[in-house]
């Protein structure tokens, strides 16, 4: 039972978890929403700095959450930044198919690292429930691009 | 039941329960009545401990709704044939159960609704919502489930009148100086929780009730966890509505209760408009049927009801005093046991309460912790329960939530507590 739960709770997940990258509003921020889960209450913000030529400069967030969303949006921003905006928008897609599914993803080459990093989330897969709190900081970010300024996981 | 047996919420709540000369209580009897506790889930034996989300069901339940469907079913009051006929019989005996249940003084006073939800939205929209004015006040409490504060807005957003929320301390009881002082010339009904489905606790009806009334305002009691755990008596509380579910109380889904004094229900318009609720009808004009078929509008959950009523028959065979002295010691019991975990805080822990229990770890997610209980076969809430107000109110975004049925053990406690190791183990 503890080897099922240490696949979900990895120690890269524990360790974002419990200490959170870019956590806090950052002085400089061109997109920001707001993200929500109504199962269990939990909001997270999510800041972007893109610049005139579509590139992410800087990525961060704050909030409260279970382990598997903080540690989900602390990856998230470490990744995102420096990447271009179809980049970003490829890495939103591949991670959402990686979490809900088991079919094996088509990844371009130049994401290859960057799913690796990411693959240590899909243990989520096999708690339905617990999907939502992987995908939360990503809705977000992806609300933030698309200027809606509210994300939700319902 | 009879009225002899009933021992009033009062009782309970000035006293402590009296739990003296009590049958023996088989608790793995109980247990072998509900099939569902015998199966594993992750490969452990299933510990139910969301019995307060909603509880499971015991055979005598299960045996009547298809005993009514495989013998006994057709269109209640309607047909002048065998089966509509006895269905009719059987629906109105649910209905009877129901009012003995709650000791209401008329089975006319006994709405059957889909949840307590909607007995809630029923006398929100027919009884409240009728004649209110920008300005007017509803009192509810910080203790609230959605259910018990949203109806009220929807009501009050049409004409502008407002929500009060009374306070709870830091332990979730009423302060009643608070409440009192928010009772105002302004106030048009009451509307609280008899007993927390966060924490537990079990508000002061009787007097709360008591104060409304001498200011003349009307009162509602959200009884859906208090049904399942206190024994009921509407006339002595003199609430004017009281609203619970049956699926709580080991009853299908799918069927409520609204009780209504009669002169309210007799001066409220219908809720939803249809078949069965009504005296005679043409294009001009339509005549109501008196309560309570007024407000069931449409065929019912015929089957529902008389499951909720068998549920009721089985709690009372169980004896209702035993079963409430059970679910008090596992409440003790899990009480000391989970303030003995380090890192856990408990909340709402004094006063009486019904069997439930609500704890957050100092550093790790209820969802968290959800996930680590569940791999160990053991079901609990994690959220907000429904409750966001109160979670605000505490500071905090959700808890874990333990509550404990009839069929509950203290191993089961044990296994909970053993289980909480595991959260030290993941999260170190």
């Amino acid at each position: 039972m503890l080897d099922d739960l240490r696949e979900l709770y990895q120690e890269v997940i524990l360790d974002h978890g419990k200490n959170p990258r870019n956590f806090g509003k950052p002085d400089e921020v061109s997109h920001h929403a707001n993200g929500h889960n109504p199962l269990c209450g939990d909001r997270i913000s999510v800041y972007l700095e893109v610049d005139s030529d579509g590139v992410v400069r800087n990525a961060a967030f704050d909030g409260r959450g279970c382990a598997i969303s903080q540690a989900s949006a602390s990856l998230m921003t470490e990744i995102v930044s420096g990447k271009t905006l179809e980049q970003v928008e490829q890495l939103f897609r591949n991670f959402h198919e990686m979490c809900t599914s088991d079919a094996k993803i088509e990844v371009d080459e130049d994401l290859a690292d960057e799913m690796d990093r990411l693959q240590v989330m899909s243990g989520v897969r096999q708690y339905p429930i617990r999907v939502k709190c992987a995908t939360l900081a990503w809705h977000t970010m992806n609300s933030a691009l698309e200027g809606d300024g509210e994300a939700t996981t319902e | 039941m009879t009225r002899m047996a009933v021992k009033t919420v009062a009782e309970t709540t000035a006293a402590g329960p009296r739990y003296s000369n009590l049958p023996a209580y088989d608790v793995q009897k109980v247990r072998a009545d509900f099939p569902i506790l015998s199966r594993e889930v992750h490969g452990k034996p299933l510990v139910f401990l969301d019995s307060g989300a909603s509880a499971q069901k015991p055979r005598a339940v299960i045996d009547a709704i298809s005993a009514v469907y495989e013998g006994e079913y057709a269109n209640i009051h309607r047909g002048v044939h065998y089966l509509s006929v006895r269905a009719t019989e059987l629906y109105d005996e649910a209905r009877e159960k129901v009012r003995a249940y709650l000791n209401a003084g008329k089975a006319s006073e006994i709405v059957f609704t889909r949840n307590t939800t909607e007995a809630i939205n029923l006398v929100a929209s027919s009884f409240t919502g009728q004649g209110l004015q920008e300005g007017d006040e509803i009192l509810v409490t910080e203790l609230e489930h959605h259910a018990n504060i949203v109806p009220w807005q929807l009501v009050a957003e049409r004409v502008g009148a407002i929500i009060r929320p009374a306070p709870v301390d830091d332990d979730g009881l009423i302060i009643m100086e608070e409440f009192e002082k928010l009772l105002t010339p302004r106030t048009r009904m009451v509307a609280f929780t008899h007993a927390s489905n966060v924490l537990g606790v079990i508000t002061p009806a009787k007097e709360m009730i008591r104060l409304a009334h001498e200011k003349g305002i009307p009162v509602l009691v959200d009884g859906a966890q208090s049904a399942v755990h206190l024994k009921i008596d509407v006339q002595d509380l003199d609430c004017d509505f009281f609203t619970f579910t049956g699926h709580k109380l080991y009853g299908p889904t799918g069927i409520g209760v609204l009780y209504g004094k009669s002169e309210h229900l007799a001066a409220m318009p219908p809720y939803q408009g249809g078949g069965d609720m009504i005296k005679y009808v043409t294009f001009e004009k339509t005549t109501f049927a008196t309560p309570p078929q007024r407000f069931e509008a449409g065929t019912p959950h015929i089957a529902g009801a008389i499951g909720l009523g068998a549920a009721i028959d089985y709690v009372n065979g169980l004896g209702r005093d035993a079963a409430a002295a059970h679910e008090h010691d596992l409440l003790q019991y899990a009480t000391a046991r989970i303030s003995e975990v380090s890192g856990l805080k408990l909340f709402g822990t004094k006063g009486e309460k019904a069997s439930i229990v609500s704890f957050l770890h100092d550093d790790v997610h209820p969802h968290d912790v959800g996930t680590i209980l569940d791999q160990a076969g053991i079901a609990v809430r994690v959220g907000h329960h429904c409750a966001q107000p109160l979670m605000d109110r505490f500071g905090i975004s959700g808890t874990v939530r333990a509550s404990f049925g009839l069929y509950n053990t203290r191993d089961e406690i044990d296994k909970l507590v053993d289980a909480l190791d595991h959260v030290k183990e993941i999260f170190g």
